[in-house]
């Protein structure tokens, strides 16, 4: 990909935020800009991020295989992430998971719809415990979730993507 | 002194005053006035010995005398950096977010007040990546309403002093909250951390000098200029001075953050402000300081919530995060859970923790999979014995308290899990929960 030029405007105002000779330390949020559209980085993402600071690929393999909001395999329009680390479990996180997974035609451990619309993973805590069971969208946050809450965000969100 | 109540918010000023997150609300709330107070009234040294005075302690987890920190720094190496530490990730912890969310100008005035005493005119604010919405909405908007009112810029109020701050976020890893893996992850590296000395206070962010302050500590830093050391000294103990927001969660009526005097006793926070134990259940094991902490037994209850008494209870205050399990819970489903957590953000970067975090968690699922034997229970022991005191850094020493003590607590559930019929083909299992 190149970047677009309202993307290019975005890294500009991103650059300016670190000094000139430590262009470096804009790698997360380029990267960030990068997966924006499809939520995952395939190799001309990595390459543009690379181009777009000056540091090899390489560097930029490692970065994305360290932090685990960024992904080099394809995933839903809607990442979906629920946390069950204890303080969640503690208030039944774990079987809200296998309902949701249930509830989006999806085997207990998550994955991706097969419209592609949805993929569905734990994750480890988000800073929500109090308002478990709780999950992010799109690092949007939802939180105190019922059952019949996800269904009208799900429909929500299915006729948003139509 | 150790039980007064709270007359007023000090930290979470938004529970009294509707809509302070406005910076309108705010100013016409003292807003800002402990800025002014500092810039005009004060020397930077003058802040600095009276956040000293005013006993101050780190709110992130160690519990380090700020004003004393922010004496480290050199006067004659340029420039300086102030990183604020909102990389909040501890299983257990939500406090930060509240105070960012929902009173940000007190936070921002409290590290404006930092950058003037050290003499640092740039500030990073490190959020951990799941802040998107709040590090692109209201802690945004908070920073651009006070460099419109002229808080941030330059010359601030009309002064020498300039200073500007810039949101940076993280991209979900917990080890960016140890400090100096936070300054690599912010130069661009992988979050790992680095060997000290050089502390962050000589050589920290680009190798320059450093301050790296928690987002609560440096809330506590606007009332404490505001209204000086003395009146914040009237909450809290002698040597654990002011209020802290502890995050009540897991097996409790109402779980939230609650903002006390330091010095509050367990029992009024499970029991009052939390509304007791879900089903009038026991307590069973309180972690105070989330996965990172050990397991206070229920006789604990009545310790006073500050630095000296949880550590004399074979506990510790850390950020507060208090994690309740009820006599329902399985004591050693908990502790896989933790073991896991740590596993999964291990770093890799030293073997104690990699391999000791990957070993534990084979261990316990063997147990809690029914293949375990008496064995493997002193295993647990012995794999945390060698990981203490040779992790690289403390996310894999963090690991060992909360195995310790639920092994000292509740040995019995463990060896129930251990069975003598699984000796005979040990080998076979061994490798199946290892490797699998």
């Amino acid at each position: 990909m190149g970047w677009t030029e309202k993307e290019q405007q975005d890294l500009d105002k991103i650059l300016k935020k670190y000094p000139p000779d430590r262009k470096l330390s804009a790698v997360l949020p380029a990267l960030y800009l990068a997966q924006r559209e499809k939520n995952w980085l395939d190799d001309d993402d990595i390459e543009a991020v690379a181009d777009a600071l000056g540091i090899e690929t390489t560097h930029v393999h490692s970065i994305i295989g360290f932090y685990t909001l960024f992904r080099k395999e394809p995933v839903g329009k809607y990442m979906m992430q629920v946390c069950t680390d204890l303080p969640c479990a503690l208030r039944g996180a774990e079987d809200f998971f296998k309902r949701l997974c249930e509830r989006m035609g999806l085997g207990p451990h998550g994955g991706t719809t097969e419209d592609n619309l949805f993929t569905v993973e734990e994750v480890v805590c988000i800073a929500a415990c109090d308002k478990a069971p709780c999950m992010q969208i799109n690092l949007e946050f939802f939180e105190s979730l019922t059952d019949e809450q996800i269904d009208e965000v799900v429909a929500r969100l299915r006729a948003e993507a139509s | 002194m150790a039980n007064q109540l709270l007359k007023e918010h000090v930290l979470f000023r938004h529970r009294d005053i509707k809509d302070i997150h406005k910076i309108d609300v705010y100013l016409a709330h003292d807003g800002y006035k402990a800025l002014e107070r500092g810039l005009k009234e004060m020397t930077p040294d003058d802040v600095t010995n009276e956040v000293k005075a005013s006993g101050l302690r780190g709110r992130g987890g160690a519990g380090f005398p700020t004003g004393v920190k922010w004496s480290f720094i050199p006067k004659n190496l340029f420039p300086k950096y102030i990183v604020v530490n909102a990389d909040e990730s501890e299983p257990g912890t939500f406090k930060d977010r509240e105070i960012m969310e929902s009173n940000p100008h007190q936070f921002i005035e409290g590290v404006i007040l930092c950058a003037y005493a050290v003499g640092a005119e740039t500030c990073y604010i490190y959020g951990r990546g799941e802040f998107w919405t709040l590090f692109h909405g209201r802690l945004q908007e908070a920073i651009d309403e006070a460099y419109e009112k002229g808080y941030l810029g330059k010359n601030i109020l009309d002064t020498d002093f300039s200073c500007d701050m810039y949101l940076h976020l993280g991209a979900g890893a917990y080890i960016c909250g140890e400090e100096t893996a936070l300054l690599n992850s912010l130069e661009g590296l992988m979050g790992q951390p680095r060997s000290r000395p050089p502390f962050p206070a000589v050589a920290g962010l680009y190798a320059k000098p450093t301050v790296v302050n928690n987002v609560e500590t440096l809330a506590n830093v606007t009332p404490i200029i505001l209204h000086g050391a003395d009146k914040y000294r009237q909450y809290g103990t002698e040597k654990s001075p002011g209020t802290k927001i502890c995050s009540l969660s897991g097996r409790v009526n109402k779980p939230g953050n609650y903002e006390v005097p330091l010095g509050t006793p367990i029992r009024y926070l499970i029991e009052e402000l939390g509304g007791g134990v879900i089903d009038g259940k026991e307590v069973k094991a309180i972690l105070p300081a989330g996965a990172s902490s050990s397991n206070m037994g229920a006789d604990k209850i009545d310790t006073p919530m500050d630095y000296e008494s949880m550590a004399a209870a074979g506990g510790m205050l850390g950020s507060a995060s208090f994690i309740i399990l009820d006599e329902t819970i399985d004591a050693v489903w908990a502790a896989e859970k933790n073991v896991k957590f740590f596993k999964h953000e291990s770093c890799g970067k030293c073997s104690p923790c990699r391999e000791g975090t990957f070993w534990l968690t084979s261990v316990y699922r063997k147990l809690r999979e029914g293949y375990g034997t008496k064995k493997d229970v002193e295993l647990i022991e012995t794999i945390i014995n060698q990981m203490e005191g040779n992790c690289f850094c403390l996310l894999g020493e963090f690991v060992v308290p909360g195995v310790r003590t639920s092994l000292a607590l509740f040995r019995d559930e463990y060896e129930q899990l251990a069975s003598e019929e699984n000796e005979a083909d040990q080998p076979q299992k061994d490798l199946i929960h290892t490797f699998f």
